[in-house]
Parts: C-alpha cells; structure tokens; sequence
C-alpha cells in the first residue's frame, strides 16, 4: 500500500450477515477495519440462524436445536460489533459496477464505492419441476424452515416431506420436535445411498451420528420414511390435498395439505456474477459457480466469496470460509494477517468438502427426473412456461445455450431472474440436446438482482457508509 | 482439419439484417453460409427495444422503412411465427410547444410517404389516451405502426433460414476475407474454409474491420441503449411511446410487462459486453413513474443492454462496396434497425440478384465516407474481434 491511509480508502463491504457474513465481519474489525454490511433480513444469523421476528417464549435450543450454541455465538459475536461497523439490515443490493453498489435502503438507493467485497450471499433450495409443485401448499424445504424458526407457523397441518439432501430430515425433525404433525418423509434417493455416510464417519462422527439418530426419532415417533420415490405427483385443484409416487413399480398415496420440497441447495451467485467473477462448472453442486481459491479469491481482485454462495458447504464450512476471506482480504491489502489461522481454517474447509463429497453419495441429486417431466407441468412459474413450451422452444429454434433458451422461451425471465427454475432449465436443456448440464451454459445475471419500485430513490449524492 | 465450404453468398453476422438476407437469397435459389461470431440475434437484433416504427425516422429512411412496413404483418408466413408482432400505433409525445412544433413539421415534411399522421392536441390526448399523465401537451400518431418480440423475431429469421437450407454456422468468427479471382476466400473459427461469389458484410457493430480491409473505412462507432423491464402488470398502455427530443420510449408487451427504454448504459471490460449504469436505470424508472401514473406501483424486474453499432449521421450504410465488386454492406443503423431490417434484407438479396433494387438507398451509400483516404490496401485480412479503431484523419 502506498500514500494512502487505510482510513481514506472506502470501506470494504460484505454482503449477507449469515456466518460467512458474520465471522469475516468480526475478522475485519478485528484487524482495525470498518466495513460496511448489507443484508436483506431485518437480523442478523442468515438462513440458518435467522432469528424470530418477535419473542415468542422460544428457546435458542427450541429454534437451532443442536446447533443452539453456535446460533447465540454468532448473534452474540456480531451484536459485540456494533459500533465498530456499519449495519444495514433490511438493504438489498441490487446491482454492482466499477467498484461501486447500488443499495436500496426503505425505499433510497444509495451508491456506495467499497474497496474490497466480501460476497455470502448464501443458497435458496434447489428444486426440478414436478406436477402440481407450484400449488398452494407447497413450500421449498427452506421456506417450511423459515415459517417454523421465523414466524413459529408450520406450512400445513399434515404435513409431507420431499426430496433429498440433509434438510430434508432435519426439517421433517424440527415439525415433529416443534409438535406438527409429520405424516411422512419422501427421499428420492435409495436406502441404500444411505451408506455412503459411513465413509463421512470417520470425517465428521458427530454429525453422522447426529443424523442418524434425527432419522431413528423420526421412526419413533411414527413417521413413515419411504426411500426410493420417483415419479412424485402433488395433487389437489386449488391446493394440495395430497402427494402421489412410485416405488418399487408400485403406486402409492398419502394425503396431507403442506408440502416441504426440496433437492439440496444452490447458491446465491448473482451478484459475483454482476461483479465480473469467471465462473467454472462444480461437479458436486451441478452448477456453474463462481471460480475461487481456497481463501476464497475470485477472478476479480478484491472480490472474495464466502459460505454457500461459492458452493455449498452448509453453515459450518461458511463461518470458517468467512474468516479466511476477510484474512485474504487483509493480506491483499497489505495489513497483518495471521497465516497460522489461515492455514488452519483451509485445512478444515477442506475436510468439510470432502464430507460434502459423501453427503452428496448419500443424497443424490434425482436429475434423470427432467426426461420425464410432462410437457404440462410448469417449469418456470414466474413466467408460466411449460416443460412442453420449453421442448418447443428449443426444437423450433434449434438452441442449446441457455442465455438463448431464455431468450425464446422467457424461461429465467420473471421476477426470480431464474434463481428458482435455472437449474431445471438448465437440466432439460442438456437432456433435450444430448449434452451435460456443463455444456449449456448458465443465466447471465442482470441488475436488478431481487425487483425494486420504479419510484425507487436515488440518494443525492454518492455517500460513504456513514 | 479443415473444412471447406463453397456457396453463392456468403453473410458475415446473423442479426436481423444477415438473417432476413439469407432467407430472401434462399428463396431466390441460391446458396447461402450465414457466419456468426456467436449467437445469430443474440445482439443487437435480438436485444434491442422492440420498436417497430417508422414515425421520426428520417425522410432518406422511409421508402426502405415502407417497404420493411409491408413484411411485418407477413411474419407467420415467412418465419412461422408471428414475433409477438403488435400494430398498435406508434405515439410520440410533446412536453411542450417547442416539441409540438418539431412533430408537426416532421408531419409536413413526410406528408407524402403514407404514414397517415395524426396530430393530436392536448384535449383529445386526453380523451383518447387518458393513461398518460400531465406534462404531456400533445402528441404524433402513426397508426399503422407498432411493436415486436425482437428476442423471438431475430432468433426466428435465422431459424428460418436454417430450415430453408441456409448453412447457419454459429460461434464462427470470420478470421479474414479476401477477394480472391471470381469471388471471395473466408477463413473462420474452427479451421472453416469458405468461398463465395458475393459477400454481404451485416457484422453490426463489428462491421468497420470488414469494410476497411476492403479500403472502405467508416467511422462506426458503438452505442448501449438501456432497458428497463417491469413485472406483469394489467393493460396499462396500448400504444408503442416514444418522446420528441428523446427521452424514455415505452411499451406493453402482450404479457403485460412494460419495457422502458433510454438513457445509455456502458460497456464493461470485454467491450461486447454492456450494462445500464444503476443510476441510469433509476432515472428511466422515475421517469417512466412520472410520465404513466398506471406504473407507479410497479416493480422492475430486470435491465439489459446491447450493442449496437452506431454512424454519426444516423443513418446504416447499406449497399454495394465501392471497391470491391460482390461485396455488399448493411450495418450501422444506429439504434433504429429493428423495424427497417427485414426490408434490408429483401434489397440486399436483390443487390446480389440483379446488382440493383428498385429501393431508393443511394442516402446509405458507404462511398459517402469515401473522402476518407483508405490507407489499408483492399483485400487484407480483418478479424472480426478486433476492436475498430479510427485515427483522427478518417473522420468524415
């Protein structure tokens, strides 16, 4: 560093106030730094650790169960912040360009240049089209967590389970512990994928066990657990009054009126993507995801990823990827930094990532279920498109690129900017064209990232964060 | 390897302009290459507003822009599909008697090109579009024209073509051309060989290379409009907008999303890529609040941007080379192509059938920079990616 004064040069920014969020958030101040976090929920915690709108007699053991401790900690740690940064809850950032960011604050955007971005931007649920998902009643897995941890509500009172991935138990257990009535769990997967998580025990042997014995309570408690299940159908007019699949070539049925759906996670990639970040395909997560180091150093100098936005690697992976994002920071800008520490937290992402690997055996994504979707099942809710309108697309427009499949066929086009149904779309492009899901490309992100109001404000001037 | 190809014309770029070119030829029976860099209708032709209008173009503009005017409605036909093609009526708005001056001289001046303009004062502005809030002192009305899906119309032209037996070759850069005894050598991505009788340079904003290494520089240079769209909402609008003087130009889509355009938005590091700038994009949407009292609740949803290759007199070049018999030029439509570009492509198949049109486009000729001394001798090779530069004393 030269002439400059650290004082003098913008605050560095970090988006999300998750564990990512927090951890590199607490290293930067530690360090002598003030940045300046945004993040869309009115507190801090993320997905994971968000906290209730409005004390209701809960518990943190009631609302984080096992992971009770590392909820207050962290809520803990990022309130001892406060003075020490700037906090904006309730912001979105809505677009990214030459160094600055537009953030909309109640209604005023307000232009903020930051030097040196720390992205954790966390995941939303990953989910493939199957008839009747867009019904009433239906909720992502994320969303049925939301409802329970945030509102203290439960998304039906009979209540079925679905897909794959860990939340998916962790889920139906958090409704049965929080007395909802759970009538089954649905995993796409084979029992039998199950025993890959004996390769996770020697890795992580609580958290295996852990999930073992959410499953060996679940049974207690009554509550069936099918594996195997294909050919998922939600049924009901106006909402779901119930779920139908096939195993083992029989059929079966099961009535309920909510719906928790989800096939693991994907991340949050928009903004790395409006930032310039190259992207590279991840095997593990299907997706083409922002290119990082493993101190989390995109492409793009400055700008470093954190949490599940660069990957998923759950919460645990994320309070560690932020930290050392905030010590790369440090050290790109020449400040102290301790390579001991920073050694010590890749070593433990690493290990993590390879229990990643054995969670990802264990719970496969089911993408061979886009070459049976039914031309009539909605692929794009925003936009309304079929399966079927998009198979037309693609056929009577010869693309197999996705950023063209949008382009005929309004696919990624609504509100969601694709952030629900990309990866479907990006399967069935790549089974309708006889190429891998790596080959067709991902949805070029563009601004605004989440809709804002035409009347939205522009504050006066360029202002710092103060 | 190398692959080696041998067709009657060759089409440099796949927007609009090549597309609808090598569907005409197609149809006349000749044998067509269409080459794009990357995508056809992925640029300009397929990112751009969507106006379908002839109201405000230039008076030089308007015999091609009638002749444009006639394909549109025949789209089903010739594409098979109709591109969300909508003649709602084109209204450009007066804030105040300055504009309403200029509105009504443009209507005098092109009385006698078929428009059928209607000029409407501030009363029946009133009557006939009540959704458009004060501020507004009157208006132009060009009944006849309208607007269009310009992403389903360019994308649709080249499938067309590709259906018609057009050889598309997508993600084929042209390397370089070179006149070559009877017709033209093209070298292009992935080890392509190719020779044609006739060239038709439609390389949009990546045309100048092409012209100059023909000793026919232009000063083309690059523009990014900037778009605005909003959620679904109901029927707000039912005309395609557009302002005197500029400003925002809108409309409604059959969806119900409305589409605000104007401002500029800038290029990002690769220049072939752009975005609007956030500040920009605010002030489209506030005026777009402003002007339509209906959008004052709505949501925008998403922005874009292009490029586009732009002239400083406004007006493409489009015709045959004045150095080079065979090779044919149609690019540099300034923001104003969309509507124009199927009957581009019709004269341009003429030009390579009978060496001439019937189309009034002399105003377009490229030889009206040819006092710009061409230092590149003609026939060297131009890479289409290479980004044009001008020196000072090849300025018109």
């Amino acid at each position: 560093m030269s002439a400059h004064s650290t004082s003098e040069r913008p605050q560095p920014l970090i988006v999300g106030a998750g564990p990512a969020g927090i951890r590199a958030a607490q290293a930067l101040v530690a360090a002598g730094l003030r940045p300046l976090v945004v993040d869309e929920a009115p507190a801090c915690g993320g997905q994971i650790y968000r906290q209730r709108l409005v004390p209701d007699g809960r518990s943190s053991r009631d609302l984080y169960g096992s992971e009770a401790a590392k909820a207050e900690a962290l809520h803990r740690d990022f309130a001892a912040l406060d003075g020490k940064l700037d906090y904006w809850p309730q912001a979105l950032l809505w677009n990214l360009r030459d160094g600055r960011a537009d953030i909309m604050v109640a209604g005023t955007s307000r232009q903020v240049a930051h030097d040196g971005l720390i992205l954790a931007t966390g995941a939303t649920d990953r989910t493939l089209p199957i008839p009747g998902w867009t019904l009433p009643g239906v909720f992502t897995l994320g969303g049925a967590q939301i409802a329970l941890k945030s509102q203290g509500c439960a998304i039906g009172s009979r209540i079925v389970f679905l897909g794959s991935g860990p939340l998916l138990y962790l889920v139906a257990w958090q409704y049965m512990k929080a007395g909802a009535n759970v009538a089954a769990v649905l995993d796409t997967a084979p029992f039998a994928a199950k025993f890959n998580l004996l390769r996770g025990l020697p890795l992580f042997p609580a958290i295996v066990l852990r999930g073992m014995r959410m499953t060996a309570e679940l049974k207690l408690a009554g509550i069936a657990l099918h594996y195997g299940v294909g050919d998922v159908r939600i049924k009901g007019s106006d909402k779901v009054d119930a779920v139908a699949w096939r195993k083992d070539g029989l059929e079966h049925r099961l009535a309920c009126d909510g719906i928790g759906y989800g096939l693991a996670l994907r991340s949050e990639t928009q903004l790395a993507d409006l930032a310039g970040c190259r992207f590279a395909f991840n095997q593990r997560d299907r997706a083409l995801l922002p290119k990082h180091d493993a101190a989390g150093r995109t492409s793009v100098p400055g700008v470093y990823l954190a949490g599940d936005g660069a990957g998923i690697a759950g919460a645990d992976a994320a309070e560690r990827a932020g930290e050392r994002a905030a010590l790369a920071l440090l050290q790109d800008r020449g400040l102290p930094h301790d390579p001991t520490r920073a050694a010590t937290l890749e070593a433990e992402l690493a290990r993590i990532g390879r229990f990643r690997d054995v969670l990802e055996a264990a719970f496969p994504f089911p993408a061979h279920w886009v070459k049976n979707t039914a031309d009539a099942t909605t692929l794009c809710r925003c936009e309304e498109i079929t399966a079927g309108e998009v198979r037309a697309a693609i056929s009577r427009f010869g693309v197999h690129e996705l950023n063209r499949l949008k382009a005929v066929s309004r696919v990624g086009m609504g509100r969601c900017q694709g952030r629900v149904c990309g990866a479907a779309a990006a399967e069935l492009l790549a089974h309708e064209t006889n190429r891998g899901v790596e080959a067709v490309g991902r949805l070029r992100s563009q601004a605004p990232v989440k809709p804002v109001p035409l009347t939205l404000a522009l504050a006066a001037q360029r202002e710092a964060a103060e | 390897m190398i692959r080696r190809l041998e067709v009657d014309v060759a089409i440099i770029g796949g927007g609009l302009v090549g597309s609808s070119a090598a569907l005409a030829l197609r149809g006349m029976g000749f044998s067509v290459a269409l080459l794009d860099k990357g995508f056809c209708g992925a640029q300009a032709s397929g990112v751009n507003y969507g106006g379908v209008r002839r109201q405000g173009r230039p008076i030089e503009q308007l015999p091609l822009s009638q002749r444009a005017h006639a394909v549109w409605p025949r789209l089903r036909a010739l594409i098979g599909i109709d591109g969300e093609f909508l003649r709602s009526g084109h209204l450009k708005l007066a804030r105040d008697e300055a504009d309403m001056a200029s509105l009504e001289a443009y209507a005098e001046a092109v009385a006698e090109q078929g428009l059928d303009l209607e000029l409407i004062g501030h009363n029946g502005l009133r009557e006939r579009f009540g959704w458009i809030g004060a501020g507004v002192v009157g208006a132009s009305f060009c009944p006849g024209d309208g607007h269009a899906n310009p992403r389903l119309v360019a994308t649709g032209f080249a499938a067309a073509a590709r259906r018609a037996g057009v050889e598309v070759l997508e993600n084929t850069a042209v390397e370089g051309v070179t006149r070559d005894g009877e017709g033209f050598a093209l070298e292009a991505a992935g080890n392509l060989s190719l020779r044609s009788r006739f060239v038709i340079n439609s390389a949009g904003a990546w045309a100048a290379p092409f012209a100059e290494s023909f000793g026919e520089p232009v000063p083309l240079s690059r523009i990014y409009p900037s778009m605005v769209v909003t959620e679904p909402m109901e029927q707000v609008m039912s005309v395609n907008i557009g302002m005197e003087g500029g400003g925002i130009y809108t409309r409604q889509v059959e969806r119900g999303n409305i589409v605000v355009g104007g401002e500029r938005a800038l290029p990002l590091n690769d220049p072939d890529f752009s975005r609007p700038r956030g500040d920009g994009a605010i002030a489209i949407m506030n005026n777009a609040a402003a002007l339509f009292p209906g959008l004052r609740h709505a949501q925008a949803i998403r922005f874009w941007s292009g490029t586009e290759g732009a002239m400083p007199d406004k007006n493409p070049v489009v015709g045959p080379s004045g150095t080079t018999p065979g090779l044919i030029h149609a690019f540099g439509f300034t923001g104003a192509g969309f509507q124009i570009a199927p009957g581009v492509g019709e004269v341009l198949a003429e030009i390579v059938r009978g060496g001439e049109t019937q189309t009034p486009i002399a105003a377009f000729s490229i030889g009206r920079f040819s006092k710009i001394s061409a230092r590149t001798g003609a026939g060297s090779g131009a890479g289409q990616n290479q980004e044009p530069h001008y020196r000072g004393e090849l300025r018109p």
